[in-house]
């Protein structure tokens, strides 16, 4: 059902995750670009790519007494793991790596971000960046619980870890029909993993920008472009879970698994406009208190469903 | 070829990482260090074909190294390498025992006749190390675990220093719980 590319697969999927991420990055600049009247649908469009050719050569900034190391390393681990996270994701029938233990990989994977925004705010020894990096932290204590539970349901429900057994097991009903709580969590998790939308408190503006208030030049753009990437790849990875992988009619396979991240992608921009910034203090309590129960009733359904048929 | 080559860079990355641990300043290379640590060790875990374990060690280790390094900061003396300290203490005594034990152990890992077997590799050796492991002892495990979780949350219960009668009145007849934080679910 799904092969694994030889090596160049590798070189592509950067490629393939960059353009879904500047192609999401165009649409939220539009949509800002109608609601906020700036120039024009048409100057919006190129704007984030414009704004990358900028920080580009734009000249780095230091902070006094920065921990050089660490701030770098926090933007440059999460950059590949952007990446990375997506080397289990299939298009269609393809991926570049169709590993035993998919779904743990791709965990493990967006866990870097924990690391990775916590560093970048340490590193600048700057009292806003502090700020930042904690809220991410208690962000991830949030999320990542029933984070967890919503991938182990979709892997229960498969009763393996590999992707492509997941994928196969969505044959002809899909996750998302019977796991619909497991779904909604998800794609939850994918906002706060990667602090965008309402769960970008931790590089809010409230404080100056957060973990990366200090970042400038290519460090900014790194750690920008990370961030699409991590949320492309999170949209990317809800459609071999949960909406059937690469099925669908007429259509070739790879071109249904891009029209589907396309459309979770373009669910999430709009969570993203209509719903105020959530506070990690508040979906803390959402999360643990609602959002782990609910989603263990969702797995105790699906084991249920699964040891029946 | 290349799984001596991988051993060996994990064998003393994993080494030269613990090290650095106890010899640089700040608390947050510190911890960073340690898990580059753990990364390394769970290179040598994947090179025994145990994907799920290794990649669950980089997994939980992320987050627990995150985790610690909150502590680290908040209660170790030198939290950004702005004061001089150091890790080690008793240094002639621990050389000894951490000496002793390392020789005990080389000396272990060379002496013991290793058991070999002429059966092909298990195809998920996950599953076989699992079996083997706690196999007959799931019951124990299981039990374990449930004591393990029932001890973290009456630690957490008996730390917190409000509880319910601080929210809710000493009748608990509030309607709306008393927090000094904001946000959440009924307030």
């Amino acid at each position: 059902m799904v092969d694994e590319l030889p090596w160049w697969g590798g070189l592509l999927l950067p490629v393939v995750l960059a353009a879904l991420a500047a192609a999401t990055a165009s649409g939220d600049a539009v949509l800002h670009d109608r609601a906020s009247g700036g120039p024009g649908p048409r100057a919006a469009v190129t704007l984030p790519l414009r704004e990358a050719g900028g920080l580009l050569v734009q000249q780095r900034r230091r902070t006094v007494g920065a921990d050089v190391l660490l701030a770098r390393g926090g933007a440059l681990a999460l950059l590949p793991a952007a990446v990375l996270a997506s080397l289990v994701t299939p298009l269609g029938r393809w991926a570049v790596a169709d590993l035993s233990i998919g779904i743990v990989w791709f965990n493990a994977m967006e866990a870097v971000a924990w690391a990775a925004v916590w560093l970048v705010g340490w590193g600048a020894n700057s009292a806003y960046g502090l700020v930042g990096g904690y809220r991410f932290i208690a962000q991830g204590l949030a999320y990542e619980l029933p984070h967890m539970f919503a991938l182990i349901t979709a892997a229960l429900g498969a009763g393996s870890l590999r992707v492509a057994d997941v994928v196969a097991a969505q044959d002809p009903v899909w996750f998302v029909v019977w796991m619909p709580v497991a779904f909604a969590v998800y794609l939850l998790s994918v906002l706060a993993m990667s602090f965008w939308g309402p769960f970008d408190q931790p590089v809010g503006a409230d404080a100056a920008g957060g973990a990366s208030a200090e970042l400038s030049g290519v460090d900014r753009l790194v750690f920008v472009a990370a961030r699409w990437l991590l949320l492309t790849s999170g949209a990317a990875f809800a459609v071999p879970l949960f909406l059937g992988g690469g099925a669908g009619p007429v259509l070739p396979a790879w071109l249904w698994s891009l029209l589907k991240t396309l459309a979770v992608l373009a669910l999430l921009v709009w969570v993203k406009r209509r719903i105020p910034a959530l506070r990690m203090e508040r979906y803390q309590e959402i999360a643990w208190v609602v959002l782990i129960p609910v989603t263990l009733l969702q797995a105790l359904v699906v084991a249920v469903v699964v040891l029946a048929r | 070829m290349w799984t001596q080559i991988v051993f060996w860079v994990c064998a003393a990355g994993a080494v030269v990482t613990g090290v650095a641990v106890f010899r640089v300043d700040s608390m947050a290379r510190a911890t960073f260090a340690l898990l580059a640590s753990f990364f390394f060790a769970a290179g040598t875990i994947l090179l025994l074909n145990l994907a799920y374990l290794g990649m669950l060690v980089v997994l939980m280790m992320i987050m627990e190294m995150v985790v610690m390094v909150v502590f680290m900061i908040m209660y170790m003396m030198n939290p950004a390498g702005l004061m001089p300290m150091t890790m080690v203490h008793n240094r002639k005594g621990s050389l000894a025992i951490a000496g002793g034990v390392f020789a005990a152990l080389a000396t272990g890992i060379l002496l013991i006749p290793w058991p070999t077997s002429d059966q092909p590799r298990p195809a998920d050796p996950t599953r076989a190390l699992g079996e083997a492991l706690m196999g007959s002892k799931m019951l124990v495990m299981m039990v374990l675990g449930l004591c393990l979780f029932a001890t973290m949350v009456a630690t957490v219960v008996l730390a917190t220093h409000r509880g319910r009668y601080d929210r809710y009145g000493d009748g608990l007849r509030a309607k709306r719980p008393d927090d000094p934080v904001r946000g959440g679910l009924d307030r």
